[in-house]
Parts: C-alpha cells; structure tokens; sequence
C-alpha cells in the first residue's frame, strides 16, 4: 500500500494501522484475537470458513480476514449475532469431522480443536456423520479425508506458494473434496514431496509417514549398528516442540537426546554439509573458468526441487550440480568410510538421518542412492518424529545437558550450519569458492545479499582471479518452488534466446525460508517463525570456530585417508548422482 | 415482407415421431394454394412447452395451441382458422383444463391485456431467426439513433431516469450499474448478458433468448455504448441449446448487417459479442461464479469487494445483467423514460414477466405490470388451481424466495412486494401449491436443491445444507425432536450470517416462513403425522434415499 | 474430426476450456472426458492437469467416468417435486434397473438427477441429450424409453 494509515475502532480500542490490513490483524493490534480456520498470514485469504466474522457499524457482517479495515469504522468482533453464528459454525464442522484428537498428528497444534476449546463447545447437537471415507494415500503425504475441513490452504501453498499444483479442489460442493489430477494417490503423482500442504493444513487432514516404528527396532537389535545424522536446520527448531522459542539452537541437547534413545553413534549431516561445499564448490569453479557452456550450476541439495525439476524442467537438468545432497553423501560414507575406519561391516550398519524435511525420505528411497552398495539411507526422520521418540522414551529433554557430536563424522563449520538457511548453501560455496580460485581466505564471511526472505535475491559476488582479472559472479538465490520458476523461466529464455544465460551459480530451496520451514519442521510455521529458525542457524554460524568448510579438520581427514580429493573417482562415484526425466501425471521416472 | 401470422410447429423428438415434418409439408401445400405462404411463417421449434401431445403448434398471434395434429387437419386449421378467423377449438390441445383456459382467456380478454408490451411483444410474432423481421418492428432502430445522432451520456441518462430494475432477481438499477461502469478506470470494459438462467421455477429468459435474441444483442451494444465496453459475452447455460444457437445466428446477421462488429453503421462505437455456455451449474448465475466460469475456471463466486462494476471479467470494469434487464432497453430508449415510467410502481416501473407454476390449470409465463397482484397471477393468468382444489401454499420468487400462506393473495408483485413480510420477488416465479401439498416435504426439496448446487467454497454453506437436508429428513421420516426445528432456523441463520454468497444465504427465507406459517405441520411430523398423506414415516427408506443423493453428488 | 483436431478448433486461450470439454466429451462416444483427452486440452491451453480435472469434475454436464449412450437427466428440482418427479424418479430407477449416477447393463442410458431444466412449465421433466421431455407420468416415460430402445441400431 502507498504507507497511510487509517483509523479504526475496534470494541472501542482506537488503533492505526496501515492501509489494507485486514480487520482480522488490526484487531490483533488493538488486543483482539478473532478466531479464524481458513486464514494463514502466509497465503492469500480465501475467506471460505466464515469464523472471522465481525459486525461493523453501518455496512453489517464481514468477514474480518479479508476485508481491510477502512477509515472510521466501528468494528465489533464480539457481538451475541457473530459469537452465534461461530459456535453453531463450530458445531457443524465438528459434527461432520472425525475428531479423534488423542491420536491425531495435529493434536494440540490443531486450529479447529483450538476453538472448539476457545468457544467452550460442549455438546454436538447433531447427530456424527455416519460414512466417513476411508483414508487411502500410501507414500510420504498422508491424507485423511476425515479430518479434511476443505479450507483449500493446501491447494493454495500447492499451487501459488510451491507452483506444483498437485492439488485441486474436486467436485462441486458437500460431496468435493482434496485431490490430485485424475484423483490419484498423491505418491502416484506429480508431488514433490515437500510437504508444504502437511504444514499450512489447520487441522490434522494431512500428515506424513511415520517411520518411527522401524528405527526404534533397529535400536532395538544388538546385531545392527545404528548410526544417526542430523540435518542444519533441525536443531534451530527442535526446541519449539519442547517449548523454546523458534530460533532457538538445541544442537548439544539434540546430541545428548539421540545418545540416551540408543544411537550407537550421533553423527552430523553438518559434517556433510561440509563435504557436499568442496564437491559442489569444486564443481561450480571447474564449469565456471572452463568456460561450461552447463551455466548457472543450480544446487541439487533439495530432493523437492530436484523431483520439480525433473517433473516440470527436466531441460535443465546438465545444469543442476551432479553432487549430492548432504544426506545422501552421509549415506554413502557411513556404510563405506565409517565401517572402514571403525572396523564395523556395512551390511550391520543401519543409517538414520532426522531431517526438516518430508521430501528426504522420498530421497533416500530413490534407486540411484545406493552407492555403497546398500540402501545408504535406511531411515529418514523429521523434526517432529525424533520429537515424538524422545516424548515416547520420557527424555526431560530441557534438562538434558549439552553433549558434542562424535568424532570423525560429526565435527562441522558454520559453513555447514547455514546450509538450513535460504542462501545458506550459497553463502557457504562462495566462502569456500573463493579460497578455491585465489588459494587465499575470504575476509569478511557475512555475505548479507543472499540472506533473508526475500523471494528471489539476486547479488554480483566480485572473484578475482589468478591472472589478476576478476570474474563478477552473478548469482541468484530462491526459495519455495513459485520463486524458482520465476528464475528459472528467465534462464530458461536466456538459454533458447541467447544460448547463454547471465548467472553463474543458483540456489534453489523446495521450501520458503530455506530447510528451516521444511515438511517436516514442527508444526506452526509461518514465514515470521522461519526467518527466526535462519536467525537462529546465522547465530550459530558466528560462534563457530571455523566458518568455512574447507576448514573442517575432519572433512580435511576424510579426503586424506580416503576419497583422494573433491571430485575424484571415488568422490563421484559415492557423492555424485544423476536426474531423470518424469512424467507429468504420475511423477514416475519416464522411459 | 412481414407475415401476418406465425405458426409455432414443434419439432422436438416426439413431434417428429408423430410426424411434423409430413405435417408441414402438407400444412405448407396448403398454404400455397390459397395464396397464404407470405402471410403466415412457419417457424419450428424444439420446445413448444407442452408435452406427449402428437404434431402440436402454437399459432400468433392468437396465441392457439393445436394438439395430436392428423394430416387432414391441416386443410381444416387454414380455412376455417387463418382465413375465417374462427380457431377450430375441436383440435386444440386435447386436455380438458387447456380447452376451458382458451375458452376463458378469449371470453376475459386475457390475451390482449396479458401480451407483452415492453419485453415480450415480439416473441411469437417474430421469426427469431430473421434480422428483417426483427427491424421490421423497430428492432436496431434505438442502437441506430445512439450511434448516429446520440452520445453515451444520453443513453446512460435515458435508463437511468427509466428507473430499470435488474431483473436477475436482486432488482439494482440498471442505470447505477452502468453509470459506475462508465466511470470505473480502465481501457477496457465488458458486457456480459447473464443467461445463465438456473433458479427453479423460471425460463422467462429462455423464451427471451428463442423468441427474440436480436433484441439481447442491441440491448447489449447499447449498453457497452453508455458504457464504453466494447467486448460482450452471452453466458448461456448449456442445457440451453437452442438459445445458444439462435445467439449464434443472430449474431452472424447482426454482424453481416453492421449492427455489431467494427464501427458499428459507420459510427466510431464498435462491438463485439460471443456467446459462452455453461456447463451445469447453478452458483454460475451468481455474477462473479459468472465471470470466473467465464474465465474457464471452476465456478466458484469471487471476495466481494471489488464487485464487477470495478473489476470484472479479467479484472476489468464489467456490466453483468440479467437478459429479461437488457430486453427492456432498446423499448425504453425508443420510447423514452416516461413511457416506460407509464407502467408499473414508482419505485418498480415497468412491467415483469412471472412465471406461474406449480398446480395452476395453465402453467406458464405472463409480462403484466408490477401492479399486479398475487391472485390475479394464480387465479387470472394461471387459470386457477387445477381440480378445483384450495390453494395452501405459495412461493414467490424462485427457491430463495419465502412461502407464504394464501393471506398474501392481494399483495401486488412489485420488487418491494412482500418485504416486511421477509419475501423477495427474485427471479418473478410463483410455485402454486394446493393442499395435497406437505410443506415439510416441499422445505426438504427446496434445501436438496440448494445442496446440490451449493459450489462447496465456504464452510456455512457446504456443511450447512447438508445439515439442514438430513435435519429435515428427519420430520420426513419421523425421527425428528421437536428441538429440531429450532435446529434448522439455527442453521439456516447462522449460514445467512457467515455464507461466502447469496447462494448459502438463501436457505433461511424458505424455511423460516415456512416454518412461521406452516409450523403446526412440523410439530405433527415429529410425532408422526402428515396431513398431506405425503411422508410416509419409513425411517429406513427416507435414510436410503439421502444416501443416494451423496452418492449421486459424488459422481 | 479427431480428438487432437476438435481441441484444437478453438483457441488455445483458457476462456475456451468449457466450450473444448463440451466438443471433446460431444464425441467420446462414451460420453465423458477420459483421462488422455483431458491432459491434451491441458498440454494444449497450458493449464496444469489438476487445474483442468478440477474444472471438469465441478460442472455437472461434464463427467470423468464412462456414461451410456443416452444420458437420462431427469429434473428434481422443486416444481418438478410438486408435479409428481418423485414418482417419476422411481419409475425411471426401476425401469432402468439402475441407481441414479449408473448406466444401465446394456450400456445404452446412464441415469443421472439435474436441478432445473427451464421447462418447469412441462413439470415433470426430464432431458435426454440435450432433448426435453415433459409432462412425464409413467406410461410417456416407459414409452419414450423404449422408442429410444428401439431407435438403436
Ligand atoms: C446463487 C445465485 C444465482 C443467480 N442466478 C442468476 C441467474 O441465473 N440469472 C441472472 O440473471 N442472475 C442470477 N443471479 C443474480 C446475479 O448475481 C446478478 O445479480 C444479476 O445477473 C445482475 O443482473 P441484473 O442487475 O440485470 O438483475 C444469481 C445470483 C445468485 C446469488
Ligand atoms: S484435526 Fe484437530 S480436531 Fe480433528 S482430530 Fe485432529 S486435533 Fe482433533
Ligand atoms: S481430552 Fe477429553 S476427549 Fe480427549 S482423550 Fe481426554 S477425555 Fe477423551
Ligand atoms: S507435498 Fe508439496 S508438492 Fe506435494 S502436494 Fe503437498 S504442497 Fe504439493
Ligand atoms: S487437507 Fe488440510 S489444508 Fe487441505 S483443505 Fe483439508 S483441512 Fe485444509
Ligand atoms: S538440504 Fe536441507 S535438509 Fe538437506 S542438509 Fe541441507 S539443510 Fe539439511
Ligand atoms: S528445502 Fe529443505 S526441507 Fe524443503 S524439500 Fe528441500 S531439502 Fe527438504
Ligand atoms: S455460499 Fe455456497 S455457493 Fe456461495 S460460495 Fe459458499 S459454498 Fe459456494
Ligand atoms: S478466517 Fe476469515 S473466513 Fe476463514
Ligand atoms: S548439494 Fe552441495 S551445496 Fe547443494
Ligand atoms: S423444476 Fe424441473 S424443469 Fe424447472
């Protein structure tokens, strides 16, 4: 808006706020909560469940989450007519839902159960729904029709945040429903995994696989060797499941907790992290000065992008980074490097990994990653899983004291850290690409540009080179799939225009913020809460004792003793993949 | 040259099957012989609104249904009829209501006073595939003096003094919408002809659309004249196939004739129409589902404010009317403000086409002026309720409109009519129900309607009337409380307050006044009791049936 | 004309989806709109599939599973409730043989309910194909089936 504020009056409370809020936040100002379900700050507001309701003096009932506040009104958010209508509101959804909170995933972070409490419903005067359809995904996103209260928030974030589309509304009224084109399973179709819907969603109508059940029984088996690793952004969210604020870092208590669960070892992806900068970093240096025709090198790091790539732009893939992501390179070193140096055989070796992430688990199931010869991920948890063990096993985990990760694959740099972080993994390829090209150190780590939640954020990073020139690095961060088909649309036109494309190097991250507000991250994300988590990672990057991956004496260990350098034959053939093209319905590899 | 009568010849699958087409072969033969093929046109016609009654034909301007035709009675029909001007009432339309109806209608008058004066005056007496007809009663001849001699202020002035109401069932007026179109921001602007005519009841528009669509089309520039639009669409709905088709040929005519297109009869104003048509759905009738349906999207209504005066189809400045609205128009500017003023109220001028149905003697359609009442409609111009039994019940206005009890008789029909009572006008249609009638059963399949139809967007709506439709099942089958029926006026109230659009608003006037009126016959359903004899109290087989409705929803 | 030629007839602009589902479904013999047909228009106006199934499944003329050869849409709004379409409905449902939203055994009428048809004049009223009948009592209806019957090669 133009910056003017208007007046409004709100049960009485004056208050300013700037022209085109809604009444639903200027009411928050002046002190008010109005209860909403369909509402998110996030998303456009698509005003269907009529619980923001609000009387305003003279115009009449509105709809206070998407009809901004005007000068002069009078705004009345409690009259009996708007607190009726809600709670009968109430009562019809709830009539026509399967609350069965004590088992639900949304349970105590569910909106509808929220007011339903709020509203002091005690009594459903109408008789329960007597068909509820059974739920049928497979796959990674779960549905539970059930519960769904078709708010739409998950085709919003689908389709205008994510840009996929996988989900639309079907049918015409009482009998529609959520679905997929054609009504298919959603692990049947063109979902990337990213399990942006399962957050946005309000209520518990859709989850993620558990995985939960099988790690417990490897930990479980004295014959096999549990070895775990957690990804950046876990650990600046952790704590909000136990009552920290977001952005707050758990690393040492996240430690301790995966020791006292029975992990035989307590990794960190942030060591690979660490590794995937110099195979990475390697890489973007050697297309960059060889003069590749394959530019920009895109980062391949996030499994939902990656499958969106290969959905919907798999004319790009010679351009994508051949590296892997963290994950998958832990993988492959855990059943190879790891086994070797602790005198361990692979085939004992089960390899967890808790990530921010939903689209992970899709990952580590992929055929291609099988490099050591085993599935090099078995396991994939998210935030909230290893949340869930540690509430199961009764870990007081506030009062858990700080414990390190262990040796040899555990040790990380800022660098690695930040990788949670939307331009984290760009910051973290400059910081060690700069070393890389001059053989000297970068001064000043803080690359500012390509932080933030800025959708798309573009900087020109000055490289000088060994000749004495310098090479202006163009380079351009996005997350959330809707911001990389912007950048990617341009290098795509470039390329059939020009045959060249103008940037250098891209990051692309699935989610909005980054990792930080990944599928898989505690329930209660808004963009507000992951830019604290990023706040929360950039903190930690600061007191770090080295802050750029090259450093990392471990990684260092690990080129010594066993892959040679970055980019050898052994290095590729264990840190680096290749993508296919899919299919638009199905989402399965073509051909 | 211009007939001096028209027969209506049905050619629908039936008719065919009893043999039109011999029928007019041999009907045209005649003709010939005695020199009448000029003077009377044959005009066929898919959907003559009756019904299993063999070759039938309408014939104007007598307004004289023939039925169960043989091959002989053509011969009989032009000579006795056409030429001795005497109707052969043995072959009218074999039902003994129809025959005493004619003989009625010609003894009050009826036909001359109940012809149509504003909208309706060309329908019948046109071939509404004929642009040379359509002109040859003044057709064109309003755009024509716009575009030439007039200016856009002028014509906007001229509707807006006119006092045109919409008559697509919220009665705005017409010259207010066009005005803040005019002086909305923006390059370009539309008009979009709501024909997407769903509501119970009614098919005023229909008759409009076959019998007389060149005059929607003039209707339509003249309002992208005032408005400075020069793009209009036609949403027609898609069971409408044969307006859909004389839409397109008028069209191809105007065009070839210069009354649409580019630089319209030489002017600077040009005008484009394309005919868009539904595809079963009755939220498409609200103006913004319109407009998305139009975009080629779901038809789910559209966050009001902005309103389509502002921004419309593609986000632009658009007029959405009502046909029967635009169908005043080109009246209006030719005969100006005052005449029009001449009929109808004050505050509701002009005259109003409603539909009478339900268990009237004649069902059908009648434009008289808003003066009119509710008992001259039913007992005038529908003849009176069929089988000399008592009137019970009537709604008025289409399914969102309330049901009254016979205490409303002498209301006249006006847009205000019945408000402090709580009714609407809406689309103009009267339901008729006689005392076999079970309100409650009438309630139940009003509410299936609007679940049916109900787009699925909001909460209140979507839930709300799935709710009401099982609640009221629950009298049908004799499993109600008797708290229910404050349960459903609890509901439909709290859908009135929070519904995304006027559909899920809808509910609460049916059923309130319903219920005012009829509430005795709630309270005997909870215990068991239907004085129609209609609700058959069988628990099981009325749960059977609602299943069925979801399954059938489903697809 | 085949599938690719009638999706093709109209202009690849989004406001012509409506219009291309009812040419491509007019010729699919088993008069829905199957799941190659519905990806063409898609690839062809460049919407995303769920976005054009989304449309398909929202309007009741159009259908994603098969249909008869006739579609029966008998009317079941409430003029046509008060002249008698209950009885209408039933006598359709048993002399079909099937439930409303299926298709009869020998594949020749699917039996589905509409809201108004705009013939409430006629009630009751049904629709087959786009063609009205009204005045419906049992003895028209069992002969407007069979005639229908009889008219199949
Ligand atoms: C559920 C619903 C259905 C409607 N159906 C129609 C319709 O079929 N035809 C129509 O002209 N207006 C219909 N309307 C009214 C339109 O939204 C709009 O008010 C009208 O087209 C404006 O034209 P008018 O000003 O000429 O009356 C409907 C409104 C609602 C809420
Ligand atoms: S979605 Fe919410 S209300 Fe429903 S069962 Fe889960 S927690 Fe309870
Ligand atoms: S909160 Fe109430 S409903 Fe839920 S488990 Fe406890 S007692 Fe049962
Ligand atoms: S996980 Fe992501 S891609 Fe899949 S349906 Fe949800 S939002 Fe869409
Ligand atoms: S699945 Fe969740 S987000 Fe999607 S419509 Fe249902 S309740 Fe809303
Ligand atoms: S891509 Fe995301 S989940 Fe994977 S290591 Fe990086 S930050 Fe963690
Ligand atoms: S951005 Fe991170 S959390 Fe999101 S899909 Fe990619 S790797 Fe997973
Ligand atoms: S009130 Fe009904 S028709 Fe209107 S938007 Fe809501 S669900 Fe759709
Ligand atoms: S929060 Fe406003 S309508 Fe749902
Ligand atoms: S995979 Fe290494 S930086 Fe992305
Ligand atoms: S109510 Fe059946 S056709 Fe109108």
């Amino acid at each position: 808006m133009d910056g003017r504020d208007v007046a409004v009056t709100i049960n009485g409370v004056r208050v300013r706020v700037p022209e085109g809020t809604m009444i639903l936040q200027a009411a928050r100002t002046a002190g008010y909560e109005i209860p909403s379900l369909c509402f998110h700050p996030d998303l456009r507001p698509n005003g269907t469940c009529g619980m923001c309701v609000v009387e305003i003096e003279g115009v009449g009932v509105r709809r206070s989450c998407c009809t901004p506040a005007g000068d002069g009104m009078d705004i009345r958010t409690n009259t009996p007519r708007v607190m009726d209508t809600r709670r009968t509101l109430i009562e019809l959804i709830l009539a026509d839902h399967a609350a069965d909170c004590p088992i639900c995933d949304k349970h105590g972070k569910c909106d509808l159960q929220r007011i339903g409490q709020d509203l002091g419903i005690r009594e459903i005067r109408m008789a329960p729904k007597e068909v509820f359809s059974r739920r049928s995904d497979g796959g990674i996103v779960l549905r539970d029709p059930n519960k769904c209260i078709l708010c739409n928030r998950c085709v919003t974030v689908c389709t205008e945040v994510q840009g996929v589309a996988n989900l639309t509304r079907i049918g015409r009224g009482y009998t529609s429903k959520i679905g997929t084109a054609f009504d298919l399973p959603i692990e049947d179709s063109v979902c990337v995994n990213c399990g942006q819907c399962v957050v946005y969603c309000p209520v518990g109508a859709l989850s993620s696989r558990d995985d939960t059940r099988e790690v417990r029984r490897s930990l479980a088996d004295p014959g096999k060797h549990v070895v775990v690793q957690e990804a950046p952004a876990i650990r600046a969210a952790l704590g909000e499941e136990f009552g920290l604020s977001p952005g707050a870092v758990v690393s040492g208590k996240m430690h301790a907790a995966l020791r006292k669960l029975g992990f035989d070892r307590v990794f960190d992806t942030n060591f690979a992290a660490d590794v995937c900068i110099l195979e990475e970093g390697t890489e973007v240096v050697r297309r960059i000065l060889s003069g590749s025709p394959d530019l920009p090198v895109i980062t391949s790091c996030s499994p939902g992008w990656i499958k969106f790539m290969e959905t919907f732009y798999p004319g790009l893939r010679s351009l994508v980074s051949s590296a892997k992501s963290p994950q998958q390179m832990f993988g492959a070193l855990a059943k190879t490097y790891y086994p070797r140096e602790a005198g361990l055989k692979p085939e004992d070796i089960v390899s967890v990994s808790v990530m921010p992430c939903t689209a992970k688990k899709f990952e580590a199931d992929r055929p291609e990653m099988r490099s050591s010869g085993f599935k090099d991920v078995d396991y994939v948890l998210t935030t909230r899983e290893l949340a869930r063990m540690i509430k199961e096993s009764g870990l007081r985990f506030e009062d858990l004291a700080d414990a390190p990760a262990d040796e040899l694959m555990g040790s990380y740099t800022g660098a690695a850290t930040i990788f949670g972080a939307t331009g984290g993994v760009m910051e973290a390829a400059l910081r060690t690409a700069y070393h890389l090209v001059t053989g000297r150190e970068l001064e000043n780590v803080d690359i500012l540009p390509v932080r933030g939640m800025e959708g798309v954020k573009e900087a020109v990073v000055p490289l000088p080179l060994p000749d004495g020139g310098t090479l202006d690095l163009k380079v351009a961060v996005a997350h959330g799939l809707g911001n990389a088909r912007r950048i990617l649309d341009v290098i795509r036109n470039q390329l059939e225009t020009t045959g060249r494309s103008e940037y250098h190097f891209v990051e692309i991250m699935a989610c909005p913020g980054g990792c930080v507000g990944g599928g898989g991250q505690p329930f209660g994300s808004t963009l507000g809460t992951r830019a604290e988590r990023g706040s929360g990672l950039y903190e930690e990057d600061r007191t770090l004792p080295s802050r750029k991956s090259h450093e990392n004496p471990a990684v260092q260990r690990l080129y010594e003793t066993f892959l040679g350098s970055p980019c050898s034959e052994k290095a590729h053939h264990l840190l680096h993949t290749a993508y296919v093209e899919r299919e638009r319905v199905h989402g399965r590899a073509a051909g | 040259m211009i007939p001096l009568m028209h027969v209506i010849l049905d050619v629908g699958a039936e008719a065919e099957q009893a043999g039109a087409r011999k029928f007019r072969e041999v009907l045209e033969a005649k003709l010939r012989k005695e020199f009448l093929s000029e003077d009377v046109r044959i005009v066929e016609s898919a959907n003559l609104g009756v019904s299993g009654q063999g070759v039938c034909m309408l014939v104007y301007p007598d307004e004289v249904y023939y039925g169960n035709l043989k091959l002989s009675d053509a011969d009989r029909i032009v000579d006795q009829h056409f030429i001795n001007g005497k109707p052969v009432e043995e072959l009218f339309l074999d039902s003994p209501e129809m025959r005493r109806l004619m003989a009625w209608r010609r003894r009050e008058g009826i036909i001359k006073k109940g012809r149509g004066r504003v909208v309706l005056d060309n329908v019948g007496a046109v071939d509404p595939e004929n642009l040379a007809e359509y002109k040859s009663r003044d057709g064109f001849r309003a755009l024509a003096e716009a575009v030439r001699g007039g200016t856009p202020e002028g014509v906007l002035d001229t509707v807006k003094r006119s006092g045109l109401r919409g008559r697509g069932g919220a009665g705005f007026p017409t010259g207010m919408k066009w005005e803040a179109v005019r002086e909305a921001p923006g390059d370009r602007k539309y008009v979009i002809c709501n024909a997407d005519e769903g509501e119970p009841g009614t098919f005023k528009d229909r008759i409009i659309l076959e019998g007389d669509p060149f005059r929607v089309l003039e209707a339509m520039a003249l309002a992208g004249y005032a408005t400075g639009a020069e793009e209009g669409y036609v949403y027609v709905r898609g069971e409408y196939r044969t307006s859909i088709d004389r839409l397109e040929n008028a069209i191809r005519k105007s065009r070839e004739a210069g009354y649409l297109g580019r630089n319209i009869l030489g002017s600077p104003f040009s005008f484009e129409v394309r005919v868009k048509e539904g595809a079963g759905a009755y939220i498409c009738g609200e103006e913004t589902a319109l407009i998305e349906s139009l975009e080629g999207k779901r038809g789910t209504p559209r966050l009001k404010p902005p309103y389509p005066v502002t921004e419309g189809l593609w986000g632009r400045p658009t007029v959405v009317n009502n046909v029967e609205t635009l169908a005043n128009v080109p009246p209006i500017l030719r005969n100006g403000a005052d005449w029009f003023r001449k009929f109808g109220t004050e505050r509701s001028p002009g005259t109003k086409i409603y539909l009478i149905i339900g268990h009237v003697v004649s069902p059908g359609l009648v434009e008289v002026e808003t003066t009119t009442s509710l008992r001259e409609l039913i007992y005038g111009y529908g003849g009176g309720i069929r089988g000399r039994r008592r009137l019970k019940a009537v709604q008025v206005g289409g399914s969102s409109g309330g049901i009254f009890d016979p205490s409303v008789l002498d209301e006249a029909m006006h847009f205000d009519a019945l408000k402090e009572k709580g009714g609407i006008l809406g689309s103009g249609s009267m339901l008729v129900m006689d005392e076999t009638t079970c309100i409650v059963d009438m309630v139940h399949g009003i509410l299936n309607f609007f679940l049916h139809e109900s787009c699925g967007a909001c909460f209140p709506c979507r839930i709300g009337n799935e709710r009401l439709v099982r609640t009221v099942n629950g009298f049908r089958s004799g499993s109600a409380r008797p708290s229910d029926i404050d349960l459903l006026e609890e509901i439909a109230s709290a859908m009135k307050v929070a519904s995304y659009c006027a559909l899920g608003q809808s509910p609460f006037l049916p059923l309130s006044t319903a219920i005012r009126y009829f509430r005795e016959e709630f309270e005997e359903h909870v215990n068991g009791k239907c004085r129609a004899g209609v609700c058959r109290f069988k628990v099981l087989k009325e749960r059977q049936e609602a299943r069925r409705w979801t399954v059938v929803m489903s697809r | 004309m085949t599938t690719s030629q009638i999706i093709r007839s109209l202009e690849p602009t989004q406001d012509n989806l409506l219009a291309i589902l009812h040419r491509v479904q007019d010729a699919n013999p088993a008069n829905f709109l199957d799941q190659p047909e519905l990806r063409e228009v898609a690839d062809y106006l460049e919407l995303p599939y769920s976005f054009v199934y989304g449309v398909a499944t929202f309007y009741s003329m159009f259908s994603v599973k098969p249909r008869g050869r006739h579609v029966v849409r008998v009317c079941a709004s409430p003029p046509c409730h008060l002249m008698g379409g209950r009885t209408i409905r039933d006598e359709l449902r048993e002399y079909l043989g099937v439930e409303f939203g299926d298709t009869t055994e020998d594949g020749l009428f699917t039996l589905e309910l509409s809201s108004c048809l705009g013939t409430c004049g006629i009630a009751p009223a049904m629709m087959i194909d786009g063609e009205i009948f009204g005045n419906l009592d049992g003895v028209r209806l069992r002969e407007i089936l069979d005639r229908k019957r009889r008219e199949e090669p």
